[in-house]
């Protein structure tokens, strides 16, 4: 009776260990070949056939396509320089220069992938369509209410994540910091 | 109380086994990934064009809404695959995904290096399987080797400004993916396997 009890308790234990660690990696991420920079985050890999294991799992649970590493690389960012969560009423500026790349494609999601509706259709910008300064960098204002220059609406959502892709750009797998890759930099700059 | 310990060590050693186990088999037993979700959508062994990315179609997240995308799902049990996408304006790419969503190859409108990319998809005993004369013949005939039967070639043109889209779209509806008619001349005996020529960047 009492090696029954402990057998049923030492499986319910694996269960429950083994599967949440494996809900727990496949919603967060693991650290596994990620590309930090600022508070931009890049998986080269999964553009690759040796993609790891975590990865391809987050990939099916959440239905995404990866951006194939012929094709260019995705950086993703949920917070702001200072590890402030992106809010979507607050004030955000995103500035600076981009890596070499032919085309970037700036984009603004909710968590879940979806865009965000607004009345503008305004979902991104591009790398052609954006208003540059006399230096060639730009700045990208994400807020609720529309401001001047290159308004990048939030629809006043609470969480939102920014995706910048490069595409036909030298950066990628071998890519290991911000000298071959300078990012914009990305900063709260007033919240109501 | 020494036993109880055991079995707590023990249930977390065999968790560990579950976790590895559940995410290695994730893949094989998602039923939310982009191609179950993309099969009501597309045909198959032909290009079709996906709707534009919007707020309220949210069939693959995280796609990019300056693109049109057009969706190859194909098959190759009944024969190679013929691509063949025109460039557009700005930017255009190739992307070919495994069933199970590994991008194992991607080419862009540079790398292509014309004004139209052509490429043959097959297995790799496909592959092994073509005359060798062939293929020197067809030299400049870029082969990819898909690692799996079943697949998704997705293209992709840039609108690099939203009035751009229709001609992105229009790019994409010109291009071409069908399961080649004729089938392959039988092998010659004396023919040595052609060495796998895998094109390049991976």
């Amino acid at each position: 009776m009492r090696l029954i009890f402990i057998t049923l308790l030492a499986l319910l234990l694996a269960t429950v260990v083994g599967l949440g660690a494996t809900w727990l990696t496949a919603t967060r991420g693991t650290e596994f070949g990620t590309l930090t920079i600022g508070a931009w985050t890049a998986r080269p890999k999964t553009g690759t056939a040796d993609v790891d294991p975590y990865s391809r799992a987050t990939i099916v649970r959440t239905g995404e396509l990866p951006v194939g590493t012929g094709d260019g690389v995705a950086f993703s960012a949920t917070t702001d320089d200072r590890k402030r969560p992106l809010d979507g009423r607050c004030d955000i500026v995103v500035s600076g220069i981009t890596p070499p790349a032919r085309f970037w494609t700036l984009t603004l999601y909710d968590r879940k992938g979806r865009l965000v509706a607004n009345s503008l259709q305004r979902y991104g910008f591009t790398s052609q369509e954006i208003i540059r300064g006399a230096d060639g960098g730009f700045e990208v204002r994400v807020a609720s209410r529309s401001r001047a220059g290159n308004w990048l609406p939030t629809g006043g959502i609470e969480r939102y994540a920014l995706m910048l892709r490069l595409y036909d750009t030298p950066v990628g797998v071998a890519t290991r910091t911000a000298r071959d890759a300078p990012m914009p930099s990305i900063a709260t700059v007033g919240c109501p | 109380m020494i036993r109880l310990l055991f079995t707590i060590i023990a249930g977390v050693l065999l968790g560990g086994v579950v976790h590895l186990v559940s995410i290695l088999a994730l893949p094989r037993i998602a039923t939310q990934d982009a191609y179950s979700r993309l099969t009501p959508l597309t045909k198959l062994n032909a290009v079709s064009a996906l709707p534009l990315a919007a707020p309220d179609n949210n069939v693959i997240p995280f796609m990019d809404p300056a693109f049109a995308i057009a969706v190859c799902r194909y098959d190759l049990s009944t024969g190679p695959i013929k691509l063949a996408v025109p460039v557009s304006q700005s930017y255009t790419s190739v992307s070919f995904y495994t069933r199970n969503e590994v991008a194992y190859y991607a080419i862009n409108d540079r790398s292509a290096g014309r004004k139209v990319i052509e490429l043959d998809l097959m297995t790799e005993a496909q592959h092994a399987e073509l005359p060798e004369d062939e293929d020197v013949t067809a030299a400049d005939r870029l082969i990819v080797d898909s690692p799996s039967a079943r697949g998704l070639i997705v293209l992709k043109a840039l609108a690099a400004e939203p009035g751009l889209m229709p001609q992105a779209q229009a790019s994409l509806a010109a291009s071409s993916c069908k399961v080649q008619t004729e089938p392959p001349p039988a092998k010659q005996a004396e023919a040595p396997p052609p060495p796998p020529a895998r094109p390049g960047r991976r």
